[in-house]
């Protein structure tokens, strides 16, 4: 079957091709080709240039001091700040780390190393995460009104409910980042730590696990990454007060997040907020770059080595 | 693979016969890790099909899909979905004109075309693009794009299309969505294109082929499932949108595909209505869940039919 289609596709080329042989000259449908490929990658990069220098243009003077250590205010707009936003991000983050680490490691070895995948429960585990990846994150927001803040958990409208909801949402992409990372790993390790007499936890934690923790590191700052500029789900599950006050502690009192403060700044119709909200995005976007340059050099060191 | 899993088996009976009581603990925990990803699926059904039910008990499913006003939290009540639909539809339609294109042509050049420094800044770029909180982009889309767009409006086109949008439009969202889907698309598609053999890609070249040529009748044929699931993915990403449409694409139901008519669309519907005060119970309260589910249900086929197109890909060339 395979060779008939590659065969055909081979003729198919070949005979375009000997009918192109009698013309001569630069291929001008090819180069027009090539500059069309090139223009939709130029207007995507240029989005991202042009949105950048937006947001840089809207908020750059009001990003001062004031915007890290002041609470938000509707009457000193200008010095008004987003100190209890930074505050719940790092709450609602935290409380992602610590939930999906080791959950989604541990599904990852499970799959990767323990797993028959002719059984059917291990392909239904496989065909859940394939799908959860790409369930609408509010559709999340929604998971976890129903069971965390309300229903089972009870948790309330607090910081750890809005952990627990987004760590959900990014847990496919660390089991499949994790996943990669251990499947990346060569199986002679395995077979020389079999052939000294470990046992096979013993194998995973001194030979498999350390091998690949860099591509687990990556996979997981990009998943936080998604997280902390995630919104949606966030607006379901409590974030959405004006908070004016610093929340005590993960488990008690409203909170806000850096980008829920952003979506509620913009949406007042003063000029004052929308250039806080452009403000808000640049520390967001800064606090992004970080994270993703962190992990794109964290992989681009892994691939020289190996 | 045959000589590792014999290998694996000799190293299997070599294990000591007795058990080890902690190694199987640890198994267990990671089962049970792993069983969290259908819990979480079975929590989300759960979640949305008790008070979906409720809300039919008060609405009847001819009314939920109809084209009737929507205004759950009015009297008199209106419930007709079909209007959020259509809102989604018109987002859709807009984005995916421009990302499914643009994805597949930013995935050729990357693959085919761009040197291999090129693609080394190409690649961390895009992925920067598709790390981008959405809540920038609505900001983008309705304080930039939006205004832009009204500037510049095409007013010398007669009847409907030629009168100036309002402060917020489909288009605006559109556009903005339907670039942030770009390298989503590009990303999955050229997954599938690295998986092209080598030697179908230089035996067309080895005929004489030109590079357009090895582009469109060697690399897209072959990489076409990849390709589809790539754009079946950027649709569902299209679909489960809020904040860029919650933003920029104003909060009316029209049943309009125009492009400079406001829409509301499903995930918008969600996310106005929880942010507003609502009470708990009230069948406004259940109208969240039950256009929550019938959300569910659509990203839920398209998602299951790009796991087929990727699955179809791996076993392709793998």
């Amino acid at each position: 079957m395979a060779t008939s289609k590659r065969t055909t596709m081979a003729v198919d080329a070949a005979k375009a091709t000997t009918q192109k042989l009698y013309k001569s000259g630069v291929d001008i449908k090819g180069e027009l080709f090539r500059a069309v490929l090139l223009l939709s990658i130029i207007v995507a990069v240029g989005m991202l240039g042009s949105l950048i220098a937006y947001v840089i243009w809207r908020g750059w003077d009001r990003l001062d001091w004031n915007l890290f250590v002041n609470n938000p205010s509707s009457i000193f707009l200008d010095t008004a700040g987003f100190a209890p936003a930074i505050v719940g991000t790092i709450y609602v983050m935290l409380g992602v780390l610590v939930t999906v680490v080791p959950i989604g490691v541990s599904a990852a070895i499970y799959l990767e190393e323990y797993a028959d995948r002719t059984r059917w429960y291990n392909r239904l585990v496989e065909v859940n995460i394939q799908n959860l990846a790409a369930v609408p994150s509010i559709v999340f927001g929604i998971l976890g009104l129903a069971f965390v803040v309300r229903g089972w958990l009870n948790l309330g409208f607090v910081a750890f409910a809005g952990s627990l909801t987004l760590a959900m949402m990014v847990l496919p992409t660390v089991i499949i980042a994790s996943r990669e990372a251990i499947r990346a790993v060569p199986p002679l390790i395995r077979q020389a730590s079999y052939g000294l007499g470990a046992t096979r936890w013993q194998t995973i934690r001194h030979n498999v696990l350390p091998a690949a923790t860099p591509g687990i590191i990556t996979g997981t700052i990009l998943a936080m990454s998604r997280a902390i500029g995630e919104t949606a789900p966030l607006l379901l599950v409590g974030a959405t007060t004006f908070v004016l006050f610093t929340p005590e502690s993960p488990f008690e009192g409203a909170y806000s997040a850096i980008p829920v403060q952003i979506f509620q700044w913009a949406a007042r119709p003063q000029d004052e907020f929308r250039i806080l909200a452009a403000a808000g995005a640049i520390v967001l976007l800064v606090l992004l770059l970080a994270m993703n340059s962190v992990a794109i050099w964290i992989r681009a060191r892994l691939t020289k080595d190996t | 693979m045959t000589t590792v899993e014999s290998d694996n088996a000799i190293a299997a009976s070599l294990h000591r016969t007795e058990a080890r009581w902690g190694e199987r603990v640890i198994a267990a925990w990671m089962f049970l890790a792993a069983l969290v990803a259908v819990v979480i699926t079975a929590g989300i059904v759960l979640a949305l099909i008790g008070p979906t039910i409720q809300f039919f008990q008060e609405v009847s499913v001819t009314r939920f899909f109809s084209t009737e006003p929507w205004a759950p939290n009015f009297k008199p009540d209106g419930f007709g979905v079909l209007r959020l639909v259509t809102g989604t539809l018109a987002i859709v339609l807009y984005s995916c004109v421009i990302a499914l294109p643009a994805g597949l042509a930013a995935a050729l050049y990357m693959n085919e075309y761009a040197s291999t420094r090129a693609r080394k800044i190409l690649k961390p770029v895009l992925e920067v693009l598709e790390g981008v909180p959405t809540v920038v982009y609505g900001l983008f889309a309705v304080f930039f794009v939006g205004p832009l767009l009204q500037r510049f409006w095409p007013e010398s086109i007669p009847g409907k299309f030629g009168e100036t949008p309002g402060f917020q439009f489909v288009l605006a969202a559109g556009l903005v969505l339907g670039i942030m889907i770009i390298p989503t698309v590009a990303s999955v598609a050229q997954d599938a294109m690295a998986a092209i053999p080598r030697g179908l890609r230089e035996a067309a070249y080895g005929l004489g082929s030109t590079r357009m040529q090895v582009a469109t009748k060697v690399v897209v044929p072959s990489a076409l499932s990849g390709i589809m699931a790539g754009f079946v993915l950027g649709l569902s990403r299209a679909v489960g949108e809020t904040m860029v449409v919650l933003m920029a694409a104003g909060a009316v139901a029209s049943l309009s595909l125009w492009p400079n008519d406001p829409v509301l669309t499903m995930t918008a519907y969600i996310g106005r209505t929880s942010t507003g005060d609502i009470s708990t119970g009230s069948t406004a309260y259940f109208t969240v869940f039950a256009v929550g589910a019938l959300l569910f249900v659509i990203t839920l086929i398209i998602n299951l039919i790009s796991i087929r197109l990727v699955n179809k890909f791996r076993e392709a060339y793998e």
